[in-house]
This record gives C-alpha cells, structure tokens and sequence, in this order.
C-alpha cells in the first residue's frame, strides 16, 4: 500500500497533500475533465466502481491527486471527500506530488535485487542526485523502487511511465533517465515509444491511445520454451475421436514442424466439431476415463 | 506418451502480430465460443468439471466445481471477474499471455460469462502493466466489431458486455474479495467469508473470479475436449500450465508443460544454471510458497507432490537462486514487502510483518542474538492463519522455510558481523563489473 497508511494522518501536510481536510482555493477541475470523469463512472453497473479510473485520469490532468481531482469524483459518485480520499491513500500508484514527464521504476523486490537491481537503484539515485520517489529538478524524472513488476524472467527489471524496460544493468539505466531527460526518443523493450506519465495515466482511465499495435508480441524470455518445442517438434497431443482412432495417430506423427503443426489444428478442430455434433454433450463426461463424477473432490 | 514441452496458450506467442483478431482466428482462435454457443450453459460447466482444471491463481481449486457454486435461481445479475491482477513476487505468466494472445482471455471469458450466465465481465488487471491494458483494450474493441460481444452474440440470444479496469498498485487486490472492494471503488481489503463471493460477489451478486491462465485454458477445452485436456498431468493436477523459470538459469523464461515436470528437467531446458554455479534455493511458485532446495529437484510439480515437500504450486513460479545469493538478505526483502503490501486490516498481519522485518534487518546487519532466530519463528507461529486472508500466511513462508533449511546461514551473519556475501557476485552483469 501507499506509505500512509492510515488516511487523513500523513497526507495532509501542505500544499501537495490529498487530505480534504485542508481548505483549498483551487478553482474547480475544467468541464472537459469533469465530462470525461462521468463517463467513466457511467462504464458500470455502479457508479462508484469508476473511482479507480476516475483518479487515474485526475492524475493525467492535474499532474497528481489533487483536492479538487479528489471533490469533483466525490461529487459525481455522491459519496464525501474523505471516502475519496482514503482510497486515493490506499493504492501506490496515485501520487500526492507532482510527477516529473517520466516516472521511472527500479524493481528492488527479491529476485531483480539480487540479480542486479539494488546496484541499478543506487547508482541511479547517485546519478540524478534524487532520493526515493522524488523528482529532478528539470521536471522530468521522478525515481522509485517499485515491486514486482510480473516480468521476472527479464531481471533486472525497471518501468518508465509502466512501460516494461527489461534485463537492465547500471550502465543502461543512466543511459536511459539521460536519454529521457534530454528528449530522445526511447523506446520499450517490450512496447511502443514512451509517452509522458501524464498520457500513460490516460490509458489507464480508458481511454486508449491507439498505440496497441506498436512492439512486439512478446520479449525473447517470454518463448524460450516455444522455441524449445519448435525446435524439439514437441506439441500439445492430438484430439483422439476414439482410443483406436488412426486419423489422430496421423496428426500426431505429422505435427513435428510449425508448418504441419498449423496443419494439424485445422484437422484437430474439424475433428472436434465433428465429436461434438457425432455425440452431443454426452461425451463430455464418457470421454474422461479418469473423471469420477466432477463433484465429489 | 506426452511431449516435455505441451504449447497451447503460447503456442501462437510467436506469431507476427499476434495480439490481433486476425492473428488469432487464422490459428483456430473462437472455435470454441462457436462450439460453446450450440452447447447449454450446463454443459459447459460439466466439460470444465470434467477437464479437472484446477485454478491456475495459486490455490488450485476445481475451477468447474466453483461455476457450480453460483446460485441460478438467484434473481441478481451473476459477474465474472478475471483477476489479472499478478503481482505475487515471481509471477510472470499472465502478463505475457495477455501482451501475446489477449484474444484467448477475451474468448475465454465469454465462454465462462455464458457458462455461469453473466451479463457483464471484468478484467481486473494491475495498473503497472501500460502495454499490457493498451492490447486488453484493443482486443475487446475487436471483439465488439466481430460480434463475439455484445448483444444477441452470433445470434445466440446472450448478451454480455466485458470492461477492462485498471488497478491502482496494491498486491492485496489479487486476494479475489479484496480485488471486489476495490472494483467496488474502494480501499482494496479482504472480506470475511462467508458468504462465499459465488453467493455474495460484486455488488453483493453471485460472482466467479477467475484467474487469466484459468479462464484463457478454457476455450481449448471447449475446442478440444475435457479428456483431451485431462490426459496431460498427474492423477489429480490435470493439463498443461505455464511454468516461469527466473534467476540464476542460463536461459529465464516460460516454458507450457504438462503439470507434474520436475524443476530438474525445466533447468535443463532452461540451459541449466549459470555457468560455474550450482542452485542453491528456489520458490514453487512465488515468494508465499515456503521455499525449496536443491534436494527437491525431483519433485513433480504439480498441487500434490509439492505440498507433500512442505511447500504449495502456487503459480509455477520458479524463481532460481544460487550459492552467490544470501538467503537472509532475499528473505528480508520479500518481508518488507508484505510490509508494505498488509493492508492493515488484521493486527497480526499489520503488527507482525512490521516486527518481522524489523527483527530481520537486525539480523542480516549482524546486530541481535541468536534467540532472535527463535523470535522470528514464535512470531511466525503467532501469525500463521489468524488474518482474514493468505497475505499473512505468505509472509511467514519464506522466513519459517528459510530457518528450516538454512538456519546457520543466519547465525553466520552474526558471527560475521553482516553478511559475509558479495552482493556484486549475485548480479547478472556481475563478470561485466569485475572487468570493467
């Protein structure tokens, strides 16, 4: 969770604070903003399941979770401030300062730390001369450790803006924060060219920016073990009609390469529909000689 | 006799474009929504009963068995919940499925939604994932455009509406009724049960939530059959699963198989260890399951034999760790981050993860007494299943486990003074530092 963990007790020390308690003279978030914020809560069968969201596309508008962010969501689900305000508390990725164009990540959970992440960390910190989840001078880098980011075949591993930079070493990440911060074109490993945290906070509220196509289909760790099986001719088996069935037997001895095997997933589903039409739904409990009646585990 | 390596979900991740509509059904892809559609909701939940797929989340339940739960005659809306959530330390499954071939999931979760006759489905899928939720909101728009959502679906007469929602960073959300609070819009913590969520769900409805690894096995099921799929794996874990070998092997990544290999014969694909090392400790399937050694390399990984070796499958995530790796300085940061993810509801979890690290961090700095050893297991055994959910319970794992196994590697801290490991040596880029 988020450092405060108590609502209301640690967020509402000045100016960047989240804490509705504090009385706050910003004129009201603008009516485009406002509009986009009760579509998104109009996406649901309730409405207060759009919060999430909601504070998502504040964050993209405002920079951060404002007060004002905070008493426009409240508004429109027709719940208090504070209700607001303790989710905003509860979730890491909502940020009560301002983040610089860049928000980039350092996953220092155990295995990218021991694989070289807490040197990246520390040498990042000594390059930018900033410490954890504060922000460059210029506005354009803010640096945190994060958690396990889901891509630990790819250690060590940081994120700019939730963009996947993969199999990081010291000397590619000061590269890259300066590569960021003097405006050239990076790209993710697994992904499209950067946007701005701001931008990035807009897709997560849903609205997507149309750059879905861009990257590849996965990272090389990802088919390390399709590769093997291509290259071994190993495959899922065949669909049998019957124990005896000879036309399974010809699909399995024919599925040794990528090419027969796309082969034998048109013969496998022209097969199957033929099972299903053949035995109707019966089959789907005779077929399974190891199925005991599926209820009594 | 079946093949070591078993693509079915990644069978298609290295196909140009494969996140498309069009990539997808050039290889098969909603084959089995059309074979679903011209079957009865009821037959569905048999076939996924009959395929004994268990839960690919981590707890392994019969995932045909949980459809059964939801009440029909309930007059309330019934909700599917993907929980795309991962986040256990060491997962890395999902994401790449859904990056690769996120039409699987979407076709998966209209076959479940028809299964349990839901009206509307999420997918809950953690916010730190951009590309991730760019190709999830792609792949539904797709969907939209082709008639496999929306209403009167292929004519069928089922409508279902499916919404990609983001997360906001916080693990407990992969806890399946904290992940509900915070689809509700709300801090995301657990609730107490019962009532079960097949009862009392979203918006207090009968809900399913399902893993993305479940829901995305379904449409082969479907497409291929229950025996087809119950004739891979062991007696009692059927099918294939995605294994994710990380750490200190010559070659990380995902490797499909059926369940039941054994970490032994997953290495080997994987180029075995590093070169010039030897496995020192390793996790079944993320930081919650009690850690292993080098004596299980044999095991069948599947829910049974793992459990037998005092440990859980988990998520088949297999984070590899060598001689050069301090398992003090690894279990302490897994602790600060359960830490840093207790989501404050139970005292023992809030209380004790905070004593645990603190105690911990004494330690690995050499600082304490060998009685702290002790302390941290009495603290363990006083949190172990007295907390609403298995945050706790996957906090103590590593620690308790640890002591099992390596127990005088703490106590060499204190005699050393801190850790007499070189935590350079343990890094991926540790030849490149020492020539530079």
């Amino acid at each position: 969770m988020s450092e405060g963990r108590i609502p209301g007790i640690d967020d509402g020390t000045g100016a960047t604070g989240v804490s509705t308690t504090q009385v706050t003279k910003d004129t009201p978030l603008d009516p485009a903003t406002y509009a986009e914020l009760e579509e998104i809560a109009a996406r649901y069968p309730q409405a207060r399941s759009g919060l999430l969201p909601m504070l998502h596309l504040v964050q993209s508008v405002e920079g951060r979770v404002t007060s004002r962010g905070i008493e426009a969501c409240a508004a429109i689900l027709g719940i208090s401030a504070a209700e607001v305000s303790g989710v905003a508390t509860f979730y890491t990725m909502y940020k009560r300062r301002l983040v610089g164009d860049y928000h980039v990540g350092v996953c220092t959970n155990t295995l990218c730390a021991i694989m070289g992440g807490d040197q990246i960390f520390e040498r990042l910190k000594d390059h930018l001369d900033i410490g954890n989840d504060e922000t460059t001078e210029d506005g354009k880098v803010t640096l945190e450790h994060v958690e396990c980011n889901a891509a630990c075949d790819f250690a060590p591993v940081m994120t700019v803006n939730w963009e996947f930079m993969d199999n990081m070493t010291p000397e590619s990440a000061t590269q890259l924060v300066d590569d960021l911060r003097s405006g050239t074109e990076v790209h993710s490993t697994r992904g499209p060219r950067l946007v701005t945290w701001r931008e990035a906070e807009r897709v997560l509220a849903g609205f997507p920016d149309h750059l879905a196509d861009e990257g590849p289909s996965a990272g090389p760790a990802s088919l390390v073990g399709l590769n093997i099986a291509r290259t071994q001719g190993w495959t899922a088996p065949p669909v049998k009609e019957t124990r005896k069935s000879s036309r399974a037997a010809a699909v399995a001895e024919g599925s040794t390469t990528e090419g027969k095997s796309k082969g034998s997933h048109e013969a496998k589903h022209t097969q199957a529909a033929a099972e299903v039409e053949a035995s109707g739904a019966e089959a789907k409990h005779e077929d399974n000689p190891a199925n005991t009646g599926g209820d009594d585990k | 006799m079946t093949d070591v390596l078993t693509p079915v979900l990644t069978d298609n991740w290295g196909t140009d474009r494969s996140w498309t509509l069009a990539a997808y059904e050039d290889q098969g892809g909603y084959a089995g929504l059309r074979k679903a559609l011209a079957m009865t909701p009821a037959e569905i939940v048999d076939a996924v009963k009959a395929s004994n797929l268990r839960g690919r989340g981590g707890a392994g339940f019969p995932t045909g068995m949980k459809w059964g739960f939801i009440p029909q005659d309930n007059p309330k809306p019934k909700y599917l919940v993907v929980n795309a959530d991962e986040s256990e330390p060491g997962t890395c499954k999902d994401v790449p499925l859904m990056m690769a071939t996120p039409h699987t999931l979407v076709e998966g979760v209209i076959i479940s939604s028809y299964a349990i006759r839901a009206g509307t489905a999420f997918i809950y899928v953690r916010g730190e994932v951009l590309h991730v939720i760019r190709r999830l909101h792609r792949a539904v728009e797709e969907a939209y455009l082709a008639g496999h959502l929306g209403k009167d679906i292929h004519g069928s007469g089922y409508d279902l509406d499916l919404i990609v929602h983001a997360g906001a960073g916080a693990y407990i959300c992969g806890e399946e009724t904290a992940l509900l609070d915070s689809l509700e819009g709300r801090r995301g913590q657990p609730r107490l049960r019962p009532p079960f969520p097949a009862v009392a769900g979203l918006y207090a409805s009968p809900t399913v939530i399902n893993n993305v690894e479940s829901i995305a096995s379904v449409p082969s099921i479907i497409d291929r059959g229950a025996e087809w799929f119950a004739d891979m794996g062991t007696e009692k874990s059927k099918g294939y699963g995605i294994f994710s070998l990380s750490g200190h092997v010559t070659n990380p990544g995902q490797f499909e198989a059926p369940l039941g290999i054994t970490l032994r014969k997953l290495i080997e694909l994987a180029g075995g260890m590093r070169e010039g090392h030897e496995l020192k400790f390793w996790t079944p399937g993320g930081s919650s399951t009690p850690i292993l050694t080098a004596e299980h390399l044999d095991i069948p990984l599947d829910f049974e034999a793992v459990g037998e070796a005092g440990s859980m499958l988990g998520t088949r995530a297999l984070q590899i760790f060598d001689e050069t790796t301090c398992v003090v300085r690894a279990v302490l940061r897994w602790t600060e981050f359960y830490k840093h993810e207790s989501c404050g509801k139970c005292t023992p979890c809030r209380e004790g993860t905070w004593w645990l690290a603190q105690t911990l961090a004494n330690l690995e700095q050499g600082r304490g007494a060998e009685s702290d050893v002790d302390l941290l297991d009495d603290v363990c055994d006083n949190i172990f299943g007295r907390s609403f959910c298995a945050l706790a319970d996957g906090a103590v794992s590593p620690i308790t486990s640890s002591i099992q196994y390596f127990r005088e590697e703490y106590l060499a801290h204190l005699t050393h003074g801190g850790c007499p490991f070189d935590r350079n040596a343990s890094t991926i880029f540790a030849k490149v530092e020492a020539n530079a």
